[in-house]
């Protein structure tokens, strides 16, 4: 089962949408509630860092019998030093990314931490692409 | 700790969500960093928070909260109440700040997260 959000830039309220739908069909295929959370926990964080940070871009998600991978691929800027902005406290963003309660550089370490496989990959100037997969 | 006994501790008004749903909660944490929300693992926690946004909803979505006590007379607006009643959140109000609603709570035996 195959599914693709785009993600706007700057929306946020919209961010969320495509974690809330992936969260229903999960429960619907009756998957650990555990299971359910670390998951949706990575792509909301994945979906906010998309509105607050890039251009926009998109999300996929796949689901089969043993689990749930998900690509996050956003159009730019890029991240200049990935190893810092996988640092807990590390964060580029905006005073108005801060005031809805994000930006305290925990993004990338909470999506790592929930998931099982995570890679990440970025350009400066093209974009970045985050890869995740949680074995149900 | 029964919702009804959160809501009349705290002075609270019920804005969204189901009150008639048995809801007891085993702990309470405060926060505006929504990221912070989002590395809990508890479950049937209580949020007392100052930030009254829609992703504060959304958050609380995806970490399973069943609770936000919004403090300090923030107002949920229309969409948060909307949103709230499409996830099942009950969301409620209180003029206590989040100190004196996290204090009140404590002593009367509502745990922390940490």
């Amino acid at each position: 089962m195959k599914l693709e959000f785009d993600i706007a830039s700057g929306d946020f309220s919209k961010a969320g949408r495509a974690s809330s739908r992936i969260k229903k069909m999960l429960k619907q295929l009756q998957v650990d509630p555990k299971v359910i959370k670390r998951i949706v926990v990575a792509i909301y964080e994945a979906e906010v860092n998309v509105v607050a940070h890039s251009v926009g871009g998109k999300m996929l998600a796949e689901i089969d019998g043993t689990g749930i991978t998900v690509i996050v691929q956003d159009n730019g800027p890029g991240i200049e030093d990935i190893e810092k902005a996988m640092q807990e406290g590390y964060s580029t963003a905006t005073k108005a990314v801060r005031n809805m309660g994000f930006g305290a550089g925990m993004g990338l370490p909470n999506i790592n931490r929930n998931t099982d496989e995570f890679t990440i990959e970025s350009e400066l100037g093209v974009g970045t692409v985050l890869t995740f997969r949680n074995n149900f | 700790m029964k919702l009804s006994e959160i809501i009349e501790l705290t002075n609270a008004k019920v804005v969204a969500g189901d009150t008639e749903k048995n809801h007891n909660l085993l702990r309470a944490f405060s926060s505006d960093l929504m990221s912070d929300v989002l590395t809990l693992d508890t479950e049937h926690i209580l949020l007392i928070t100052g930030l009254a946004n829609l992703q504060l909803v959304r958050t609380a979505e995806m970490a399973d909260i069943e609770v936000v006590l919004l403090a300090r007379n923030k107002r949920a607006t229309p969409e948060m109440i909307e949103l709230a009643n499409e996830t099942g959140l009950v969301l409620l109000e209180t003029p206590y700040s989040i100190y004196r609603s996290g204090g009140v709570l404590f002593k009367n035996g509502l745990a922390p997260v940490y």
